[in-house]
C-alpha cells in the first residue's frame, strides 16, 4: 500500500462520516459546520487527483463563501430541535429505500467504466491544471460556459428583485446627499446684541 | 545519520523529506511569530508617537521586552469557559482562526529560491485559505453565545464576505498581467525596475486591493467587528488568556500575509527598485514593513466607519472599479500598448 493510498482511505473516512454527521447530528450549526468538513475533505481527495484547481475552487467557493452564508442564516435561526426531529422513525423506512436506490442508480451509471480501479494519470511537471482547464473552458466550451454565466446572472437578479421591497422603517441614507450638505442647511447664525452686566450689591459697595 | 538510514530502511529519502519540510515549516513560523509580537509593540510605539506619547517605554531597554511581558501575562491568565457556551466549538474558534493565517504563508516565496511549496495555483491557494478564515471568527461568536459576540461575528462575516469579491477580482487584474497563479513567476513578471511593477499599470487595483486588505483583517478603519464603543469588544469578549491571545496573533498574522501580497504582487517582491543594487530579501521585508506601517498610521488616523458606509464602499465603489480595470486590462493588452501591462 503506498502512502498516497493511505491517505486516500483517511480521508475518505472522513468525508463519510463528515457527511453522516450532517444528517444525523441535533444541531444545524454542527450539521452546517460538518458539511465544511466534507468540502474540505472532498477537496483534499481532488488534490490526490491532481485536481488542485477543482480542489482550490472547491473551498473557495464553497467553503469561503456559500457555507459562510449559510452558517450566517442557520445561526440566526431559533429552531425547535425536537419538533424537526418529529417523524424520523415514520419517514425512515420510505427514505432509507429511496436513498438506497439512488446509490444503487448511481452504481448501475458509473459502474461500467469508472469503479474498477485504474491507475490515475499523472500529469508531466510542466502542465498545469488550472492553464488547461481554462484554456478548454475559453476556446472549445466558451459558448456553453458563457450561457451557464448568463443563467447565473439571470437567476442573481431574479432573486434580488423577489426578495427587493422598501421598507417603510429603513434609515438608510444617501452619501451624495449628505455630502452636498451646507452649513446652511442646518444651521443658523442669529446675531444678537451683548446683554449689559447685571449689577450686583457686592460692586455697588 | 546511517543508524536512523538502517532503521527506515527503504522510506528514508520519505522520512529525510517529511524532517527537512518541517524544518522549513520551523523556519517560516517562528520568525512570523516573533514579527507577530514585534508588531503589536511596533503598533504601540507608532501610534503613541503620532499621538505625541512615548508607549511602552518600562519593560527592558526603550520597552522592547514588552511583548515579552505581554505574552507571558496572557500565558498565566485563567481561560474562563463560559457556562452556556457551545464547549467544543468555544475552543475551535480561536483554532480555526490562526490556522490559516500561518498555513497561507506555505506558498509565500522570500526569495527567487526560498518558498516552501512552489506551487502553480498559489494565488488561489492563498485566496482559498484567507476565505477560510472568517470561520474562526463566525465560530466564535455564536459558539460565546453572547448577544455582543454574535453581533461581531455576523458583522465580521458579512463584511469579510463582501471585500473578498473585489480582493479576487484585483488578483484577477495581476495573473492577467503575470499570466501566471504561481507567486514565483508573478514577481518574475515584474523584472527590471521600479517602473516595471505592476502597481503602476493596476494602480485602481492596488488601492482596492490594500484597502479591501485592510478590511478584510478587521483592521481600523473598518474594525466593526470589534468595535468597542458599540458591542464592547465583538467577536472576542467572552475569551480571556490565551485564547484571547491566539485571536490577536491570527489577526496580526493576516495583516502581514497581505502585506506581504501586495508586495508581492505589486511592489515587486524581493526585486530591487533599481539596477545598480542587487535583489534580495531585504528589499521584501522592506516593502513589508512599510505596507504594515501604512496599516498603522490608518488606525491613528481615521475613525471608524458606519457599517453602512463599509458595506456601500465595497460592494458599489470597489467592486465596479476593478471590473472597469479588469476590462481596460484585457483590451489594452489586444493593442500596441500591451507591453505596460507584462
Amino acid at each position: 500500500m503506498q502512502f498516497t493510498d493511505i491517505v486516500f482511505y483517511v480521508l475518505s473516512a472522513i468525508l463519510l462520516f463528515s457527511g453522516i454527521r450532517v444528517i444525523t447530528t441535533r444541531n444545524p450549526v454542527h450539521a452546517a459546520l460538518f458539511l465544511v468538513l466534507a468540502f474540505f475533505t472532498a477537496a483534499g481527495i481532488w488534490l490526490l487527483l491532481e485536481a488542485e484547481f477543482l480542489a482550490i475552487a472547491l473551498i473557495l467557493v464553497y467553503v469561503g463563501a456559500v457555507m459562510v452564508l449559510f452558517l450566517f442564516v442557520v445561526m440566526m435561526l431559533d429552531i425547535n430541535l425536537d419538533k424537526l426531529r418529529e417523524g424520523f422513525w415514520e419517514y425512515l423506512p420510505m427514505a432509507g429505500f429511496i436513498g438506497v436506490l439512488m446509490v444503487v442508480e448511481m452504481t448501475m451509471v458509473l459502474a461500467e467504466k469508472n469503479l474498477l480501479p485504474s491507475e490515475a494519470v499523472s500529469l508531466p511537471a510542466n502542465v498545469s491544471n488550472t492553464a488547461a482547464l481554462g484554456k478548454v473552458l475559453y476556446t472549445e466550451y466558451l459558448l456553453p460556459f458563457e450561457l451557464a454565466a448568463v443563467v447565473l446572472l439571470v437567476a442573481m437578479i431574479a432573486a434580488i428583485v423577489l426578495t427587493l421591497r422598501e421598507r417603510q422603517d429603513n434609515k438608510s441614507m444617501n452619501p451624495a446627499e449628505q455630502v452636498k450638505v451646507k452649513r446652511s442647511d442646518r444651521l443658523r447664525i442669529v446675531s444678537m446684541p451683548a446683554e449689559k452686566r447685571a449689577e450686583t450689591t457686592e460692586e455697588k459697595q | 545519520m546511517q543508524m536512523f538510514a538502517d532503521l527506515f530502511g527503504s522510506h528514508w529519502p520519505d522520512v529525510q523529506l517529511v524532517a527537512w519540510t518541517l524544518i522549513k515549516i520551523v523556519a517560516i513560523v517562528l520568525p512570523l511569530m516573533i514579527a507577530v509580537a514585534y508588531l503589536t509593540y511596533a503598533e504601540r510605539k507608532v501610534i503613541g508617537y503620532m499621538q505625541v506619547r512615548i508607549g511602552p517605554n518600562r519593560v527592558g531597554p526603550a520597552g522592547l521586552l514588552q511583548p515579552l511581558a505581554d505574552g507571558l501575562k496572557l500565558l498565566f491568565k485563567e481561560i474562563i469557559l463560559p457556562t452556556a457556551s457551545n464547549k467544543a466549538l468555544f475552543f475551535i474558534g480561536p483554532i480555526l482562526a490562526i490556522a490559516p493565517a500561518f498555513a497561507a504563508w506555505a506558498v509565500v516565496p522570500f526569495d527567487a529560491t526560498m518558498v516552501l511549496a512552489n506551487v502553480d495555483a498559489g494565488l488561489l491557494y492563498i485566496l482559498a485559505m484567507t476565505s477560510v478564515a472568517v470561520y474562526g471568527v463566525i465560530i466564535a461568536g455564536w459558539a460565546s453565545n453572547s448577544k455582543y459576540a454574535f453581533l461581531g461575528s455576523l458583522r465580521s462575516a458579512a463584511q469579510i464576505v463582501s471585500y473578498e469579491i473585489a480582493m479576487g477580482f484585483t488578483l484577477v487584474g495581476v495573473l492577467m498581467c503575470a499570466n501566471s497563479l504561481n507567486l514565483g513567476k508573478i514577481v518574475m513578471g515584474q523584472e527590471g525596475g521600479f517602473w516595471h511593477w505592476y502597481f503602476l499599470p493596476l494602480f485602481p487595483l492596488f488601492v482596492v486591493y490594500f484597502i479591501s486588505a485592510v478590511a478584510e483583517t478587521n483592521r481600523a478603519p473598518f474594525d466593526v467587528a470589534e468595535g468597542e464603543s458599540e458591542i464592547v469588544a465583538g467577536f472576542h469578549v467572552e475569551y480571556s488568556g490565551m485564547a484571547f491571545a491566539v485571536f490577536f496573533l491570527a489577526e496580526y498574522a493576516n495583516m502581514m500575509l497581505v502585506s506581504m501580497l501586495a508586495a508581492l504582487m505589486f511592489l515587486g517582491g524581493w526585486l530591487s527598485p533599481v539596477p545598480f543594487l542587487p535583489d534580495s530579501i531585504l528589499w521584501l521585508l522592506a516593502k513589508v514593513g512599510f505596507l504594515l506601517f501604512l496599516f498603522l498610521w490608518f488606525r491613528a488616523t481615521f475613525p471608524r466607519y458606519r457599517y453602512d458606509q463599509i458595506m456601500r464602499l465595497g460592494w458599489k465603489v470597489f467592486i465596479p472599479i476593478t471590473l472597469v480595470w479588469i476590462i481596460v486590462v484585457g483590451g489594452m493588452m489586444q493593442t500596441q500598448w500591451a507591453y505596460l501591462f507584462h
